[in-house]
């Protein structure tokens, strides 16, 4: 469905992106995951048709993004990071026009299908103008939608969206690429874990790497670490707990759990509960800790994406 | 063909909630109804006297043009430039829409809106053509104002061209201001100056091709290609500096 080889776009003397390959397929969810200036929106405007690339090959949709540029736009629906919108205009005039400009046979109904798919049909005949930023996200989000398009595409779909519509749009989103492909920018790391089938982290215009997010957060812990807290002061748990065969490190944390770590495969919670146990202390909390997608996202990318 | 029309309506339907048009339309219609008053008046007076010929519309529609040359730049400047600036231009980009759709649907929306308002001042000549008596020269009125029309459109196109190559409405403003100076008052001096070669300039010069013809009942073919012209440069201009925003 997304299929890119190669793809490089220099703005003057700035290179935005460089030698991006990556495909899609059809029913997947690709998250696109990285720092500011990455390259994230670069990408997406070159899959959409906005612009061409400088170097390489895009095909989406079974269509080349440049000489079949056309058939590529009617194909894709696009949430810009910006959200550009007409606010002179209703919601309902807005998306009327949008669906016009796709000659959509049933037009109106069509409107009327995306603005209760985002939860605005009460707000359909109020100005655009008029609405919150939530609302509008939402707005560009039913123009995307509009015409069921074979490959979404979103850049920064939940940003500024109340947690309540946040659940609600990753739903919908979770829903539409079931059948349909879907790449979605985001910074959100929990999100991409959320909602994705695939995540491609790209930092300074390369793909550092990408993997389903179960397997890059496999990938790149070494060991796993659990957190353990019992009830009362523990001063001998952190020995006790390195007592157990395949423990590898243990360390007591300022709030007086600890924390330990086993080799991957090589589960160990069961007989450092039956120790402790044993050892006559009242177990409160065991849990695993494996180290978030934040963390692995910033070992990926370096320290840049902090700077 | 339908997006030119979908895009079209939609500006058209936006100059009814512009400020700016309405502020256009009501000074053309002032202006022109001023202007009429004043032909009736005069009329009115010289023919107790009966002396001076039926009064025509050429009057009005000659002020119509001048009045063209100041007020298109404020109807098309922010046409293109504030789409851009509002970032909607990624948004009709994006969409299954031409370059060249996009822009003529833009110029297309600015021709009707004017178009309305050129319909709306037929009320003079009608009101004129039943006040004198044998009636007013049907065949003056009609080149007169096919001459408005084709000014209106190349205004029109150029001032569309001009606003998709700015991404500041306030330049566009200027620049399309003093491109139709330009047309209208300078491009001619050098004819009248010049041995010879002249003849380009005397060409170029608009007010030649709506004065001396159309305003007074002529129409040439070479008045027509000269605006037809203007039509297609503009918007190519429009279209050519869209497709190199793509490129840049
Ligand atoms: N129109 C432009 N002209 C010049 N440089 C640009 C332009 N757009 C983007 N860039 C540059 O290209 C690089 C990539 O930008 P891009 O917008 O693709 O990043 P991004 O990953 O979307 O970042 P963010 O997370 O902040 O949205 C940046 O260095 C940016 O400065
Ligand atoms: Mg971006």
């Amino acid at each position: 469905m997304i299929k890119v080889t190669g793809l490089t776009k220099d703005y003057g003397a700035r290179r935005a992106i460089n030698n991006v390959t990556f495909d899609a397929e059809q029913g997947e969810i690709v998250g696109f995951l990285g720092p500011n200036g990455a390259g994230k929106t670069t990408t997406m405007r070159i899959l959409t048709g906005y612009m061409p690339p400088t170097e390489g090959e895009a095909i989406v949709a079974g269509y080349d993004v440049v000489s079949e540029s056309l058939e590529v736009r009617r194909r894709v629906g696009y949430l810009p990071e910006t959200v550009p919108l007409y606010t002179d205009m209703t919601v309902f005039d807005y998306l009327k026009f949008m669906a016009d400009l796709r000659h959509l046979p049933n037009a109106e109904d069509r409107v009327d299908e995306s603005i209760e798919m985002v939860g605005l049909t009460d707000r359909a005949s109020g100005f655009i103008g008029n609405l919150s930023k939530g609302m509008r996200q939402r707005v560009g989000l039913a123009q995307a939608l509009l015409h069921k398009p074979e490959v979404l595409i979103l850049d920064e779909p939940t940003i500024g969206l109340d947690p309540g519509q946040v659940v609600d749009v990753r739903k919908l989103i979770r829903e539409i690429g079931k059948e349909r492909t879907v790449l979605l920018s985001t910074h959100i790391l929990s999100e991409a874990q959320n909602i994705c089938d695939r995540v491609l982290i790209i930092n300074k215009g390369k793909i550092v790497t990408e993997d389903t997010p179960e397997n890059l957060q496999a990938r790149l812990v070494g060991a796993e670490r659990v957190i353990l807290r019992v009830r009362g002061e523990a001063d001998d748990l952190a020995k006790t707990v390195s007592k157990v065969k395949g423990v590898e490190s243990v360390e007591a944390r300022a709030d007086g759990a600890i924390e330990f770590e086993f080799a991957p495969g090589k589960d160990v919670r069961p007989e450092v509960a039956k120790i402790i146990i044993n050892e006559g202390y009242d177990l409160l909390e065991m849990r695993p800790v494996g180290l978030s997608l934040e963390e692995i996202f910033l070992e990926l990318t370096g320290s840049e994406s902090r700077s | 063909m339908k997006n030119i029309w979908t895009i079209a309506k939609r500006e058209y339907d936006h100059y009814f909630s512009s400020p700016v048009a309405y502020a256009v339309a009501f000074t053309i219609l002032l202006v022109l109804g001023i202007i009429f008053a004043l032909n009736i008046f005069y009329y009115a007076q010289n023919s107790f006297q009966s002396f001076g010929s039926a009064p025509d519309v050429s009057s009005i529609t000659g002020a119509f043009v001048f009045m063209l040359v100041l007020s298109v730049p404020a109807l098309t400047m922010r046409l293109v430039s504030d789409e851009n600036r509002m970032g909607t231009l990624e948004l009709m980009l994006t969409a299954p829409v031409r370059d060249a759709e996009f822009i003529i649907g833009k110029w297309l929306g600015g021709f009707l809106f004017l178009f309305t308002l050129i319909a709306i001042t037929l009320i003079y000549p009608i009101i004129l053509n039943n006040l004198v008596s044998p009636g007013i020269d049907q065949r003056v009125m009609l080149s007169a104002y096919l001459g408005v029309i084709l000014i209106s459109a190349s205004f029109l196109a150029l001032g569309v061209g001009i606003s998709a190559v700015f991404s500041n409405q306030i330049a566009a403003f200027f620049v399309t201001m003093s491109t139709f100076v330009f047309l209208w008052w300078l491009v001619g001096f050098p004819a009248g100056i010049l041995p010879s070669g002249g003849e380009i300039f005397q060409y170029l010069d608009m007010k030649t091709h709506f004065y001396d013809s159309l305003n007074v009942g002529v129409i040439n073919l070479s008045d027509i290609v000269y605006f037809i012209s203007l039509i297609a440069l503009g918007l190519f201009t429009g279209t050519t500096s869209v497709e190199i925003r793509r490129w840049r």
